[in-house]
């Protein structure tokens, strides 16, 4: 089984998952999420709505930017139409999401339907992570763990040796679970508390929104160290800086994801060629 | 009670268009088995996607007036050093979050 040496939060693990060891995974978004939230549930308070709208939104909806934008369009009671058009817009990146995660989902049934529906922008980056660490952890046993071979060796090998695999696949389809989840309460908590206490909040949280950036800046060491490549890197901050001299910078991120997308089907076309090539050459 | 039912299927059309989104590319793609693309996407794109996504925290600073952004790159420099150093996520956010706090309400 997987063991690491040094005490990683994000981090392929060993023993059991359990509520308390995904918890500590999901601290930075916590810090990031509750205030992130209040300031959404307080503002829609403002509007003059009661508290438990704010605390449906954060559990039916779940999405940041959709449930700020919500606050304007109910203000100008946009038609539904309009509605679910800007949503599914604002929201659209959430699609490449989905695409790089199709087969490391382990969950199944409701479990990986609830994942689906939660995943946004942190819990997308906390299951990437550590499916990219799992990964890594398995490299340095010497053990290749991208799905393809997984595949082969499962099906060469006897009974025992799938039925590892399959107990890990549960582990991990349980630990996704789990952090998704915990990231969904965090969120619904920060809504119904900025909707319920609203101005009276005195303590100062200014700049604890900085969990976010920093868990960002956190997983981009993390998955260098996972793929040790540096060209998604060097992609991505091309484009982001095309889009942020282009486009207005709301619509960055689903412009620079998309070139980004392109970018890599690119160089993935051209890798391909690259080996068809050489096998000619022989 | 025209507002109730206006407010449930727009707070109901919202949830729908966002999980919409999220489970697209599983109905679409689930079929595609271990497609090359697909397992090349799955390793390469989460990682630009995680710059892109720091990149997108930072976009607003106003780089152009004093101080600007100074703030942010010390403690995100911090979370770097620190993680390069202790390795530890935790520590690293919670050092660069304490770090950055300090800075914006004390200037």
């Amino acid at each position: 089984m997987t063991t690491s040496s040094h005490s990683d939060a994000i981090t392929a693990q060993a023993e059991p998952v359990t509520i308390a060891n995904s918890f500590k995974t999901t601290l930075p978004v916590l810090f990031g999420y509750v205030p992130m939230g209040m300031a959404f549930g307080l503002l829609l308070a403002d509007q003059g709505y009661a508290w438990y709208w704010a605390t449906i939104m954060g559990v039916v909806i779940f999405a940041g930017a959709a449930q700020f934008m919500a606050i304007g369009l109910l203000a100008a009671s946009a038609g539904l139409f309009e509605v679910a058009m800007t949503t599914l817009l604002l929201n659209s990146r959430h699609i490449f999401y989905g695409l790089s995660l199709i087969h490391h989902l382990k969950a199944k049934g409701w479990h990986k339907l609830y994942i689906i529906f939660g995943l946004t922008d942190e819990t997308y980056s906390l299951l990437t992570a550590h499916h990219a660490l799992k990964c890594q952890t398995n490299a340095l046993k010497g053990q290749d763990s991208s799905p393809k071979n997984q595949g082969n060796t499962s099906a060469q090998q006897n009974g025992i040796d799938t039925e590892i695999s399959t107990s890990e696949d549960l582990q991990e389809g349980k630990f996704q679970f789990i952090i998704t989840a915990l990231n969904h309460s965090y969120w619904v908590l920060g809504c119904t508390i900025g909707a319920l206490l609203g101005g009276a909040l005195t303590f100062d949280t200014n700049g604890l929104e900085f969990t976010l950036p920093a868990l960002f800046m956190v997983l981009v060491i993390e998955q260098y160290k996972a793929t040790q490549k540096i060209f998604p890197f060097v992609i991505a901050l091309a484009c982001a800086i095309a889009s942020l001299m282009l486009f207005d910078s709301d619509s960055m991120l689903l412009i620079s994801i998309t070139m980004t997308l392109t970018l890599l089907l690119g160089k993935q076309q051209l890798d391909v060629r690259g080996i068809t090539v050489k096998r000619g050459a022989k | 009670m025209d507002n109730i039912i206006y407010l449930v299927s727009f707070i109901l059309t919202m949830s729908l268009a966002t999980f919409a989104t999220r489970a697209a590319p599983f109905v679409l793609f689930h079929k595609q088995g271990e497609h090359p693309i697909l397992v090349f996407l799955g390793r390469y794109l989460p990682p630009a996607i995680m710059l892109l996504l720091l990149i997108y925290c930072v976009k607003d600073i106003d780089w152009f007036v004093d101080q600007g952004g100074i703030n942010e790159l010390t403690a995100l420099s911090a979370v770097t050093i620190a993680h390069l150093v202790f390795r530890n996520p935790l520590v690293s956010i919670l050092l660069g979050t304490g770090l950055y706090m300090y800075l914006k309400q004390s200037i």
